[in-house]
């Protein structure tokens, strides 16, 4: 019992008043390499759909690489490896130097280049879902090919896969735990300082989950309520559920 | 290194190389997920049983777990399970008079049993769909025909169910062997991705360890969805193609 209310005040005292302004570290991993792997993804998307041998080919082996190897290989990669590569090369005296030295710009770009292969395969599904008859109509009307892209393919392709999307922001959202594991002091990270300082395992770790389930909340209710926003003409009723799969 | 000397020989087989290592790495990570693949399914089939199963109480404990461990990062649960679930289990067989002080749980057990109780979380959920999607009709004949539940299950619900599971499962095998991964923070298991950073810190050839890292777990990938498009085209004879 006294061990109980120890650890308790731990993670009252201790744990939370530190756990919490990391908060905005994950925060800004999730948002900055969701906003590029989004942007990337659409490329990605569209090369995929595409006929041309020169451009699905690699885009399928770029979404085959980044979903067919686990996030923490990926970052390991981009961080030991192409971090311990730069410093012989002239980046070491460019303007890039002071953002490369720090573990939250390689996680960014992990984080983004993943997210670009997991959100261009949805993209993908969406495109070829749309229906035949809508794009036939738009050339029916004599649009051009960019234009029937941009009016009709690409907004429907991205009303019906809103629901997938927000499932995958949340797993971004999740993914980005895996930042601590290349120095950046996220939830994660800090929470890993805090237990090897004060030798305790159970305090940190359950402020940490708290967090992420508050969080994880809040996000549904935000995501939640853009869906029903952009798919407001659609009937049936469309939830942001929890990613049925992790990265 | 010698000069002249080529990454490749890095994996030399043997003690000049690294081949060795990284294959028993790979060696271990297979293991690790086939064993955490069981455990999940087996969590899986409990978890869906409990959210079907119509009491509240047993939808409610289903529901909640099914939540909480798809809400958390990976890299939370198996920290938090691994540390809890190796204390726990030592707390009570030291209470039980079965083990001593000095006993240590086994870290592969330990790490297959947490991460095993994460994917079940998902498990459960592409179980009770496949459940669901077999026709109520085959269950109420099989019990007009008089088969009590144990029978039910292994010759009308399962068979049926698995084909409906098997996307989902395949999936969710792709997961498991990238989430085994994951261990590599536990420091105690020397699976692909330990023994590419063992071989990496000591040779200092990060981005070429972790290349042949990722390589050899696409390696895994590839040869999994090949085996599972066989399973799946299996699975579906029988079946009209729409």
């Amino acid at each position: 019992m006294a061990d109980l209310l120890d650890g308790l005040n731990f993670l009252v005292t201790v744990v939370m008043p530190r756990l919490l302004p990391t908060i905005q570290i994950t925060l800004a991993l999730t948002f900055i390499s969701g906003v590029i792997g989004l942007l990337l993804s659409l490329p990605v998307a569209v090369a995929r759909t595409s006929h041309n041998p020169a451009l699905w080919v690699p885009a399928y082996c770029y979404i085959l690489l980044m979903r067919g190897t686990p996030l923490l290989v990926q970052m390991f990669f981009i961080y030991y490896g192409i971090g311990s590569l730069l410093p012989g090369t002239w980046v070491r005296h460019s303007w890039l130097w002071p953002y490369l030295r720090d573990g939250f710009w390689y996680a960014i770009f992990a984080l983004s280049l993943n997210e670009a292969g997991y959100s261009g395969e949805i993209l993908r599904g969406a495109i070829q879902a749309v229906p035949h008859g809508e794009t036939e109509a738009g050339r029916a009307f004599g649009m051009t090919n960019w234009l029937i892209f941009w009016r009709i393919t690409l907004p429907r392709a991205i009303r019906i896969c809103l629901p997938t999307m927000t499932g995958e922001i949340i797993l971004l959202l999740k993914s980005t735990s895996l930042a601590s594991t290349i120095t950046v002091f996220e939830i994660m990270g800090e929470d890993a300082y805090i237990r090897s300082e004060s030798f305790r395992t159970y305090s940190p770790l359950l402020g940490a989950a708290i967090i992420y389930i508050v969080l994880v909340f809040l996000f549904t209710r935000v995501l939640y309520w853009v869906e029903r926003h952009l798919n407001k003409d659609r009937l049936a009723p469309v939830s942001v559920v929890l990613p049925t799969a992790t990265h | 290194m010698n000069p002249g000397k080529s990454v490749w020989d890095l994996l030399a087989y043997g003690d000049q190389g690294w081949s060795d290592e990284l294959l028993a790495g790979l060696w271990l990570t297979l293991q690790i997920s086939v064993c955490t693949y069981i455990v999940g399914f087996g969590f899986g089939l409990l978890g869906a049983g409990m959210k079907l199963s119509g009491n509240r109480i047993l939808f409610r404990i289903g529901d909640a777990y099914t939540t909480i461990m798809r809400a958390l990062p990976e890299l939370l649960l198996l920290l938090l399970l691994y540390y809890s679930g190796t204390t726990t289990l030592k707390d009570i067989l030291v209470a039980l008079d079965l083990a001593s002080e000095e006993f240590q749980i086994n870290t592969f057990a330990a790490a297959v049993m947490a991460l095993g109780f994460i994917l079940g979380a998902y498990m459960t959920e592409v179980l009770r769909g496949a459940i669901q999607s077999v026709p109520k009709g085959q269950i109420e004949a099989a019990r007009a025909y008089g088969m009590h539940f144990g029978l039910r299950f292994r010759r009308v619900l399962f068979p049926q169910m698995m084909r409906y599971a098997t996307p989902g499962m395949g999936n969710l095998w792709l997961n498991t062997t990238k989430d085994s991964s994951l261990i590599v923070v536990l420091g105690s298991v020397p699976e692909l991705l330990s023994a590419s950073r063992g071989a990496a810190a000591a040779t200092k050839h990060y981005a070429f360890f972790y290349g042949v890292c990722g390589l050899l777990f696409l390696l895994i990938t590839v040869t999994s969805m090949i085996i599972q498009a066989r399973i799946e085209k299996r699975l579906g004879r029988g079946y009209r193609r729409v």
